[in-house]
């Protein structure tokens, strides 16, 4: 009897914790499948009934987005391949040489506000004549991407064995070919928990294209919030783009659960 | 017998001591990795940063050029109360978006630590929101903070509580946007101290249960003096991501009603964005990123402080 309780308790404080998550994208759903006349209505209905597609086909219709949709996954991509390419190395080069100061200044990388780049970078873009394309986009979301690649690969090359590589090198082997044939292969999990942390990261950010997008260069959170800017605001095609926005993001956190949990508490747990 | 142990024990000696010579002697060869990096973070942080410090001295407005004033943007900040409110309304914004979800978080953390069913579901929908798109996360707090059509209002009205304007009203607007913040951000702090409770050990609940403690006391006693080192570091965390907190703030207010919700991050990008008074801008962001990485030191201090304290 006790314990019956003990656990309706216990059930009652899981609904409380999840309800308010799930809620809130329930009801994101539910306003983008509603008609506008539903959406608006007072009290608010709750169950589509009948549910329409219109508001995504008006999304859609708009013929920007599609283009905006584009522009955010070549920033995306962009962004994280080159945090890969120079990130993957130098996590592993400051693991090697255990350089902890060269870690700390990518950690303060991490904590400052994106804002403070973007005076500076905002200016040399305009003086070096690179506005109006993807470029500075990209480039300003290397801010974001590299320090969390680098992070999240010396975390990795750091628990990584060393008597493999050594085992190379005393064969004669390179660092450069233990690093490639011995070290890479094995940081495989690492690369994927850096690669599925950057791409998130640059998609999700807002401010640097909010800044320096013209109107041909915008990705889809600056789209999104200039619909409820300029636009008459109809709460049904806003919620289906918010949530066309967001949901590339929400997939990839149900696949990759446990990959993102593993990056974003690394360095946290560790250092404690 | 006991001669050849110390034989053997002093050649492993001696071998772990050459093998950490030869990984010292190696690891000089390994800066070239770091070379690609380095160069991306000085052209795109580094620079950045020597910049803004050398544009804070100047008088900048695009348009109608620059002129060297040394530290009179500073000296303006000392007496711009626009920015005084700012300080003071981030503060009170982080204080309420740092206990909240450090509170909620940690009382998450027990309970996904216990086994249940579907709890890997639960788990997931739980830290949602925190990988959700933040624009699109303000767009829709945007419609349910709506005071004649939004779905709080009619949620308050069925429990006999009076609607509320949420964030058109310049004394509500920051406690609702701190709403946002929880909401966002306690997955964070959930997965920081569950990560701390899964490392635990064992056998002074053992003990404690030995001597007949309550679940309470084995908590209060035991379990929170153990996680307090994780906390802390959720703390540093939460901290850090409160003071710049931007995208919601701005998608969903723009700082206002007036100025009641411009914080430090807003008011900094009105001045370089919309004002473009880049040399004051940068000022402010000189002085930003002291509380930061001040306020970061200070927690980082106290951690240390609780850690001697567990042992």
């Amino acid at each position: 009897m006790r314990k019956a309780l003990n656990n309706l308790v216990f059930g009652f404080a899981v609904l409380v914790l999840v309800s308010p998550a799930a809620l809130v994208f329930l009801w994101m759903l539910s306003l983008s499948l509603k008609t506008e006349i539903d959406n608006i209505a007072f009290p608010p209905v709750f169950i589509p009934n009948p549910p329409t597609l219109d508001n995504f086909r008006a999304v859609f219709e708009r013929n920007d987005f599609l283009r905006q949709a584009w522009n955010s996954v070549v920033v995306s991509f962009g962004a994280t391949a080159i945090a890969l390419l120079v990130g993957i190395p130098a996590g592993y080069g400051i693991a090697k040489m255990r350089a902890t100061k060269a870690a700390v200044l990518i950690l303060i990388a991490r904590i400052t506000p994106g804002l403070s780049y973007l005076i500076p970078l905002f200016l040399l873009f305009q003086w070096i004549g690179l506005t109006g394309t993807l470029w500075p986009i990209v480039i300003t979301h290397l801010v974001l991407t590299v320090p969390i690649a680098v992070w999240v690969m010396i975390g990795f090359f750091e628990g990584l064995p060393a008597e493999l590589e050594e085992a190379a090198l005393v064969d004669g082997a390179t660092i450069w070919q233990a690093f490639r044939h011995v070290a890479l292969p094995l940081a495989r999990p690492g690369i994927t928990v850096a690669t599925i942390l950057a791409f998130i990261f640059s998609w999700n950010n807002f401010i640097f294209a909010m800044v320096l997008a013209g109107r041909e260069t915008r990705t889809l959170p600056v789209a999104v919030n200039n619909m409820l800017t300029f636009e008459q605001v109809s709460w049904g095609p806003l919620s289906a783009a918010a949530l066309l926005v967001t949901a590339p993001v929400l997939v990839l956190t149900l696949i990759a659960q446990k990959q993102i949990v593993a990056g974003l508490t690394q360095g946290g747990v560790k250092g404690a | 017998m006991a001669d050849g142990l110390a034989t053997t024990a002093g050649a492993a000696r001696a071998a772990a001591a050459d093998t950490a010579r030869r990984r010292r002697t190696y690891a000089r060869h390994y800066w070239p990795f770091v070379v690609p990096a380095a160069v991306v973070v000085v052209a795109v942080i580094i620079f950045p940063w020597v910049f803004t410090l050398w544009m804070s001295l100047q008088e900048w407005r695009i348009g109608s050029g620059r002129s060297f004033v040394g530290m009179a943007n500073y000296q303006r900040l000392l007496t711009d109360d626009r920015f005084h409110w700012s300080v003071l309304r981030t503060l009170y914004f982080t204080a309420l978006a740092v206990v909240i979800p450090i509170v909620l978080g940690v009382a998450a953390a027990i309970v996904f630590h216990r086994k249940f069913p579907l709890r890997g579901l639960a788990r997931t929908i739980f830290i949602l929101p925190m990988m959700a798109t933040p624009v699109a996360v303000a767009l829709v707090w945007t419609m349910m903070f709506h005071p004649q059509l939004g779905v709080l209002n009619w949620l308050l009205s069925q429990v006999g509580i009076p609607p509320s304007l949420w964030v058109y009203d310049a004394d509500t607007v920051i406690p609702t946007l701190v709403i946002v913040e929880v909401w966002h951000w306690t997955p964070l702090v959930m997965l920081l101290v569950l990560g701390g409770l899964a490392s635990l050990p064992v056998d002074p609940y053992e003990a404690a249960k030995i001597d007949g403690a309550t679940g309470w006391q084995a908590f209060r006693y035991i379990t929170l003096p153990l996680l307090m080192p994780f906390i802390m570091v959720a703390v540093v965390i939460r901290t850090i991501d409160a003071l710049k907190a931007f995208d919601t703030i701005y998608v969903i207010t723009q700082g206002g009603p007036g100025t009641a919700s411009e914080t430090i991050n807003i008011f900094l990008y009105l001045n370089a964005f919309a004002y473009y008074n880049m040399g004051y801008a940068s000022a402010v962001v000189v002085v930003f990123f002291a509380i930061i990485i001040g306020l970061a030191l200070l927690l980082l201090w106290s951690r240390e402080r609780f850690k001697d304290a567990a042992r």
